[in-house]
């Protein structure tokens, strides 16, 4: 019993940043509708960016953290600049293309700086922040995710419920064409959508990191899996991100855990296709329904 | 005999089958004759071993990326799990040669067919929404399938892998590189023609008004989902195929090879090559297969200078970063790809030196 809860504990601490690095993902396709396969490597990108200023500029973790951050979110704002921006207009099979393209292109940038081999953060984490049931044991980094990730999302919560910059986001999400209309600066609300998602990326590439060392094929590995979780819980559902993501951590444990540890990777694609059988749009997802 | 056409000054389109010709003028019908000739009278006789394997890797590539064309470039949904199907029409082409000894030429076409019934059962469940769904079931079908061609092994001996005996084509024995030559550019222009003539029909214009506005098709009387079911079972067929012929001519086959990353290689040859352009994928094969050579040789070189050695900097990871270059640079700036800048090339040299 108790391996089975501890399975639990760690499937939902797993999940819920899984969840995480699905909410940048989600952000780009609910304001754009482009499906970005490159999510993994902006992960790692983050991962890596706070890797040299931990270990070889050797600021304070807090400074790194938020230097981190704002890399990230101007990387992701000159990714939208230099190569979406152009394709604004032009076929969506393009610029999800694009992003494959991408995807190949940052991995491969990344492993001639860094190389193919595990790198892993110095261990700053207080001792205190690990938790302890009885026998179930919660890692400290596992309490920083939850920490820091209900953190961001309540601020995304403010942000797009009160800033007016998170309502024009909302609009374009809604109905693009309409918020054009009504004055609604898109390719703002783009250049901003990529630097958040990339921003959002690159913490929970950060955490990632801490958990399992960082290595770009893992990384670029965990930004694939954000398909099967964001198909889970809708595609332009951010809350259902997080569900998705709680439920696809919690499989991948489970079986990884009583079947076999090798089976654990693609069980969550085969939940994917078992989804696309039966409920398409997902938990939260919104249903499309046409009639010609 | 009918009088021959050569470079109209015009568009002289009488009616709709005019606009339907594979062949504009004659003299396209006249080097399409030449390079035939050339191409099997004379390469495989003037081409060293090493070029000769380029061209026969380049063949195998065109007939995959010829099938993905259908899918991508004419019917508008992306599959990113074409690197697995080719595996699953490999190790079909495996199994069947070795444990039910079915001769090479049955054997190919079988192959072709059981990935196109393996590929529909990612492609059910997708084609029948909209958007890029299609995308996202094969993303999960390449991780699945790789998973099973590893894992299955009464079928696919796991890691071991499995040999296959040399091929027989009525007694004739096909072994060694010339006789696959013309075994693979046979087959491959086989399927270019079949793929031509396909998009001709009833069934390609379906795929092209899918593509253009899948709205609009459906208003017009097009059943979408069974039409984007059909592209995709014969985009996977030909990727079977391809893998099929692929395995007999590399003899032993193991899971590795067939990975994400060929995937994304076979859509970088229908991007880079141009995208609804049957020439295009055979533009994208040269391109994408004389690129990965040229990047090994290269990065070969380099490693052995004592510069880079020194540095202890790898080189690899180099290939991967130019190819995703090259798709966002061909995105970015010609995403027509090689077969529009051919069609430029040509267009300007028409009637030359009197151009109109």
């Amino acid at each position: 019993m108790d391996f089975f809860i501890q399975l639990v504990v760690n499937g939902l601490s797993v999940g819920f940043i899984y969840g995480i690095s699905a909410m940048g993902f989600v952000m780009i396709f609910k304001s754009s509708s482009v499906l970005n396969f490159a999510h993994g490597e902006l992960l790692a990108m983050g991962a890596y960016i706070f890797l040299v200023l931990v270990t070889w500029v050797e600021l304070p973790v807090y400074a790194a953290f938020l230097l981190t951050m704002a890399t990230c979110f101007s990387l992701g704002f000159i990714v939208e600049r230099l190569f979406l921006r152009p394709l604004i207009g032009e076929p969506l099979i393009f610029v999800i293309m694009l992003t494959v393209g991408l995807a190949a292109m940052f991995k491969g940038l990344i492993l001639l700086i860094w190389g193919g081999n595990l790198h892993t953060f110095p261990d700053f984490l207080p001792s205190w922040l690990s938790l302890n049931w009885g026998s179930v044991a919660v890692q400290p980094v596992y309490t920083l995710a939850l920490v820091v990730g209900t953190i961001f999302l309540v601020l995304f919560g403010i942000f797009f419920k009160f800033s007016s910059q998170g309502i024009y986001m909302r609009s374009v999400a809604d109905n693009q064409r309409a918020a054009l209309s009504l004055g609604v600066n898109v390719k703002k609300v783009f250049a901003l959508s990529w630097a958040i998602a990339a921003l959002v990326a690159g913490m929970s590439g950060i955490i990632l990191g801490i958990i399992n060392g960082v290595n770009v094929h893992d990384l670029s590995a965990i930004g694939l899996k954000v398909f099967p979780v964001v198909i889970l819980g809708g595609l332009d559902s951010i809350g259902g991100a997080i569900v998705g993501g709680l439920i696809i951590g919690l499989l991948e444990t489970l079986t990884g855990g009583y079947i076999s540890p090798s089976l654990r990777d693609v069980v969550p694609y085969i939940v994917l296709v078992f989804i696309l059988m039966v409920k398409p749009y997902g938990l939260f997802g919104q249903v499309e329904i046409e009639r010609v | 005999m009918r009088k021959r056409v050569f470079h109209p000054c015009g568009n002289y389109h009488e009616n709709y089958a005019d606009q339907l010709k594979v062949y504009e003028t004659d003299y396209g019908r006249f080097f399409a004759a030449a390079g035939l000739i050339v191409l099997f009278g004379l390469a495989p006789f003037v081409s060293s071993q090493y070029f000769l394997y380029i061209l026969n890797s380049i063949g195998i590539a065109a007939i995959a990326a010829i099938g993905l064309n259908i899918l991508i470039g004419y019917t508008g949904q992306i599959s990113l799990g074409h690197g697995a199907f080719f595996g699953v029409g490999a190790y079909a082409a495996a199994f069947l040669a070795t444990r039910c000894d079915i001769p090479f030429l049955l054997s190919v076409p079988a192959a072709g067919l059981i990935t196109a019934l393996v590929g529909l059962i990612f492609g059910l469940p997708s084609s029948r929404l909209k958007g890029l769904y299609l995308t996202i079931a094969t993303l999960a079908g390449q991780f699945i399938i790789e998973y099973v061609l590893v894992h299955w092994e009464d079928v696919t001996k796991g890691t071991m892998g499995i040999t296959l005996p040399k091929a027989n084509i009525f007694g004739l024995e096909i072994s060694g590189d010339i006789p696959f030559f013309y075994v693979i550019f046979m087959a491959m222009l086989a399927m270019l023609w079949l793929a031509v003539n396909l998009m001709r029909t009833k069934y390609g214009r379906a795929f092209v008004a899918i593509r253009d506005n899948d709205r609009a098709a459906e208003g017009m009387g097009i059943p979408i989902f069974p039409y984007k079911l059909l592209a995709f079972a014969i985009s996977s067929f030909y990727a079977g195929v391809a893998g099929a012929i692929w395995a007999y001519y590399t003899v032993s086959i193991t899971a590795e090879p067939f990975n994400l990353g060929l995937s994304v290689e076979y859509i970088a040859m229908v991007i880079i090559g141009g995208m609804g352009n049957m020439s295009g994928a055979i533009f994208g094969a040269i391109f994408i297969t004389g690129l990965n050579e040229l990047l090994r040789w290269a990065i070969d070189l380099m490693m052995n200078m004592g510069m880079v050695t020194q540095t202890g900097l790898n080189l690899a990871p180099l290939r991967e970063f130019i190819f995703g270059l090259a798709i966002v640079l061909f995105i970015l700036f010609e995403p027509r790809g090689i077969a529009e800048v051919w069609r430029i090339i040509r267009s300007s040299f028409r009637l030359w030196p009197f151009s109109y």
